[in-house]
């Protein structure tokens, strides 16, 4: 480290311009030193388990959102997840009344039939109105901005669903190894 | 408002909400050039915390300005790289 430098060790104080090429130097170090050590791209891998009308929405956010950053984004999707990405069944997303505390009605009236209908029907006119967008959007926005949405093979499988369910650009053929590969790498890790 | 850039593009996104201005923000910023500065018009609060923090956490990007103009929220975004 210290041979390839000049040094004033011979006595002689360094003149500015030798001052300045060491300077000079030693940056051009730490900048190759930064090359070397990576790769300062954020990684983030989100884990997405529900397929309720009202939980499809975080993941996608955060991941379309993420992407803006430049950030390496992967969504693992599995078991009810699987929906979001399942080109028909994430058209028909659900909100649950029953068990919701933000529903204005008791369990007991959520319960009725054609109450959770009722439900996401008033939650996607709110959505509307905000100016929120859909779902479909909002995973064709990740997938165009490098995202990789990941569908769990194992669930394909468990819920009968073929491999072209899925929206183009969806990735088959994983499994909770890759996910934790994924997330081993990642700088955040979310469970949704 | 500055006079001191010149806005190379308009980006409207009034209407739109999270995350949609700092998604669209970002893709209007990829499509110019080193220098050129772009101006983000919404309508969502939210957008004058959300585009800071984008700004401040994505390299190549230098945040000029933000006004905010009755229900309006301008952003002011140059490239820097």
């Amino acid at each position: 480290m210290s041979t390839d430098t000049p040094s004033a060790t011979d006595g002689e104080p360094m003149t500015e311009e030798e001052l300045r090429t060491q300077v000079a130097e030693l940056e051009e170090k730490v900048a190759a030193l930064e090359t070397a050590v990576g790769d300062d791209q954020q990684k983030m891998t989100i884990v997405a388990t529900q397929g309720s009308f009202d939980m499809a929405y975080p993941p996608l956010i955060l991941a379309s959102t993420a992407a803006a950053f430049g950030w390496d984004v992967v969504v693992f999707h599995t078991f009810w997840g699987l929906d979001i990405l399942h080109e028909e069944k994430s058209k028909d997303l659900k909100l649950s009344a029953v068990g919701n505390p933000s529903m204005p009605v008791p369990n007991a009236v959520a319960a009725l039939p054609g109450m959770d209908m009722m439900a996401t029907k008033m939650m996607q006119k709110k959505i509307d109105e905000n100016g929120t967008a859909t779902i479909e959007e909002l995973i064709d926005l990740s997938l165009e901005s490098g995202v990789d949405l990941q569908a769990c093979q194992m669930t394909i499988e468990l819920m009968d669903y073929d491999e072209d369910d899925f929206y183009d650009g969806v990735t088959t053929g994983v499994g909770a190894a890759t996910a934790l590969q994924h997330m081993a790498e990642s700088d955040i890790q979310l469970l949704v | 408002m500055s006079d001191e850039f010149d806005i190379t593009e308009t980006l409207d996104v009034k209407g739109a909400s999270c995350p949609m201005p700092v998604v669209k923000t970002k893709s209007a910023i990829d499509d110019l050039d080193e220098d050129d500065v772009l101006e983000v018009v919404a309508t969502d609060s939210g957008s004058m915390s959300d585009i800071d923090g984008w700004a401040t956490g994505t390299d190549g990007v230098e945040l000029l300005e933000q006004v905010e103009d009755g229900d309006v929220y301008k952003h002011y975004v140059q490239k820097t790289a």
